[in-house]
């Protein structure tokens, strides 16, 4: 068995990681050359991976730290649309200014954190099954909110959105002969704020390396001395904040909210997670994974829409053809270890 | 008064005096709130009436609950993929019969093929799902995860994205009713399916099979059993009960929507197990609890219904019932009850004391 030797001598982590970089670096090539005359070589088109993705960025940091920690959050999606729809009532109905809104709108996802990381950590009820259950209140109250969708005319608010922050190179000549630079959103911005200190966190501080330790074994982090249960409650509380503040973001690109929105956000985010690296087991996972994970769906969408003829639907069949193949893969590893 | 104390205790103590009693406080809220609930009534032959609603609507549940409970039972996780596979079921049905047309009122294949090539679809996603679990060892939820979020989309691919329509009358019978039967034909089916699977699990080994599995999966492969090929047919089963559930449904309105055939199912799935009293985390479980639980279910939609309470807003009232049945089956819970208890009681006895 030559190939279960290959399993055991590559060094599962780094390899995962580097598989999925490099299939993320293959794909977009692949996307460079047969869609040269559609410019998709463009920095532009770059970019718009992060801007129509910021908010996916940061909810999938979050499902990395609870999956790190041996948990799973399929609530996210219906969290996201919830804050979307919160934002959207509050300021276009309620009258409340932008920062009042997003504030509340964080606090909710503290607290929506909170309780799932109650349940799961001092109850001991299986993760999946509370976020099942956050999953569909969450989507429940966001129709309770309006079943009617709610644009945002609010001023400030869409000037957060649009506006535009230049790159000072990268640029090419449009037709009429002028400069056009490549540009982001501030939502993006925020996105990779938000990841660079989750990465850090997890690296560096004692909360981080408690969750590696918690996720790889609960019961030899309590032999250490750890208290699981809060390294749990605090993962989850972490993750509902993040997944509310993707949720912002979110609304940013949007701009509005209704009922059906980012339905599947959650199949995204663990995609993204698992094909970036991320243990579903727990106990092994990193953000940077993540953030490719996230590119490779993103390019996915875009290969779509430059191709114009396929349906949307093709996204959802590709993203769960990959996520089969990295599961599997992971499976493998995890069979070869044993073995060992 | 021992005597009656303990009898107390023993119904207490039954299985299925919980799922019982959901289902009575469902049931008596809706005498309080809608005085005809139990009135049946007679149109054409045909009974009419909350109660015989809810028997009929909860037929789907009822198949996919038995699926469910199995699964539950021999793998300690659950295949959320159930709801997905209804669809994609009912996407092949009709693609099959309406031989690639959007709206037919003529079957362009034998109604047979279509059912059977439905079926062994659902049969093959079963297969797919047991396959990551039982022989690759992946978390039940998370292998069950990749059908849920393909699944729609092969059904929209099937459908190519619209609604196909089977505008023919025999069509619709597996979700309505045959002519001088008082009862809609999915409660049959339902009964059908429960019966035939129980009389498998008693009659053969099998029930013992997945119990002692779902309890330790490794002692059982040491006495012997083969426990990848027992938990690989509970997902197979499942898949079968979803692609049953989804013909049903696609009959009721005679057509394939790949969107909203199924969906949000297999939370109530799942919600019927826990209902039934079966613990979640595998080993020991009761079919007739699942069932009892599916019911409880329905009776509780149609109630929230009958309050005017809307299909969008309806997850919100079942997630806060989820939680509460889950909560006090917790270990966590148990242990508040028993220190409760143990006050409670030595409080009588420092009173007598006294």
């Amino acid at each position: 068995m030559k190939l279960e030797n290959f399993f055991k001598k590559v060094n599962g982590q780094s390899f995962m990681l580097s598989v999925t970089i490099g299939l993320f670096a293959v794909m977009y090539i692949i996307g460079m050359i047969v869609f040269a005359s559609k410019g998709f070589s463009n920095l532009q088109v770059f970019l718009n991976l992060f801007i129509s993705n910021a908010g996916l960025i940061v909810v999938a940091s979050g499902m990395t730290v609870v999956m790190i920690a041996g948990g799973i959050d399929i609530s996210v999606g219906s969290v996201v649309a919830m804050i979307c729809m919160m934002l959207a009532s509050f300021m276009e109905k309620g009258g409340i200014s932008a920062p009042a809104a997003v504030l509340i709108c964080l606090l909710t996802g503290l607290v929506f954190g909170l309780v799932q990381g109650f349940l799961v950590s001092y109850f001991g009820i299986q993760p999946f099954i509370v976020t099942l259950a956050g999953m569909f209140f969450a989507r429940g109250m966001t129709a309770i909110i309006s079943t009617e969708m709610i644009s945002i005319k609010n001023e400030l608010f869409l000037k957060w959105a649009t506006a535009k922050i230049y790159l000072p190179f990268g640029g090419y000549v449009n037709k009429k002969g002028t400069m056009i630079y490549p540009y982001i959103y501030p939502s993006v911005v925020v996105a990779l704020i938000a990841l660079v200190l989750v990465f850090a966190m997890l690296k560096y501080t004692k909360f981080g390396r408690s969750l590696y330790a918690v996720g790889g074994n609960e019961q030899s982090a309590m032999l250490m001395g750890l208290d699981v249960r809060k390294v749990k409650l605090k993962a989850y509380v972490l993750n509902g904040f993040l997944c509310s503040l993707g949720g912002v973001l979110f609304a940013l690109n949007s701009c509005s909210g209704f009922v059906e929105q980012a339905k599947g956000f959650e199949m995204d985010a663990i995609a993204s997670a698992v094909i970036g690296g991320t243990l579903l087991t727990g106990g092994v996972g990193n953000v940077i994974g993540s953030l490719f994970g996230v590119l490779i769906k993103g390019t996915i969408e875009t290969f779509i829409t430059f191709q114009g003829t396929l349906s949307s639907w093709w996204t959802r069949i590709t993203i769960a053809a990959l996520l089969a193949f990295f599961i599997v893969l992971q499976s493998l590893f995890a069979k070869a270890k044993e073995k060992k | 008064m021992p005597e009656i104390k303990g009898r107390i205790k023993k119904i207490t103590s039954h299985r299925l005096f919980l799922p019982l009693l959901c289902l009575a406080l469902v049931l008596l809220f809706n005498i309080a709130t809608t005085p005809d609930f139990f009135k049946i009534s007679i149109k054409n032959g045909m009974l009419y009436g909350y109660t015989i609603d809810i028997i009929n609507r909860a037929s789907e549940l009822v198949i996919l609950s038995i699926g469910m409970t199995l699964v539950v039972a021999a793998s300690g996780g659950t295949d959320i993929s159930v709801g997905a596979v209804m669809s994609v079921a009912a996407a092949i049905c009709c693609f099959i019969l309406s031989g690639g047309e959007h709206s037919v009122s003529q079957y362009q294949n034998p109604f047979a093929l279509g059912i059977i090539l439905a079926l062994l679809a659902s049969l093959l996603c079963g297969c797919f799902n047991g396959l990551l679990v039982a022989k690759l060892k992946i978390q039940p939820m998370v292998a069950t995860l990749i059908l849920f979020t393909a699944g729609r989309g092969i059904a929209q691919l099937v459908t190519e994205g619209q609604i196909t329509y089977i505008r023919v009358p025999g069509y619709k019978i597996l979700g309505s009713a045959i002519p001088g039967i008082p009862l809609p034909l999915p409660v049959f089916a339902a009964v059908f399916v429960a019966l035939i699977t129980a009389l498998v699990l008693k009659k053969t080994a099998l029930g013992i099979y997945i119990q002692s599995v779902g309890i330790n999966s490794k002692a059982s492969r040491l006495v012997g059993l083969k426990s990848s090929a027992i938990i690989f047919f509970t997902y197979v089963f499942s898949g079968l009960c979803a692609g049953m559930a989804g013909l049903i449904a696609s009959s009721r309105i005679y057509s394939a929507d790949a969107n909203n055939i199924g969906l949000n199912m297999e939370l109530d799935a799942i919600l019927a197990v826990a209902l039934g009293g079966n613990s979640l985390s595998g080993g020991k479980f009761s079919l007739l609890g699942s069932i009892i639980g599916a019911y409880t279910i329905q009776a509780l939609t149609t109630t929230l219904y009958a309050m005017n309470v809307s299909a969008d807003q309806l997850p919100v009232y079942k997630a806060v019932v989820v939680v509460l049945i889950v909560s006090l089956q917790s270990p966590f819970a148990h242990k508040l009850l028993q220190k409760l208890k143990s006050r409670l009681l030595s409080g009588n006895s420092q009173r007598r004391a006294a």
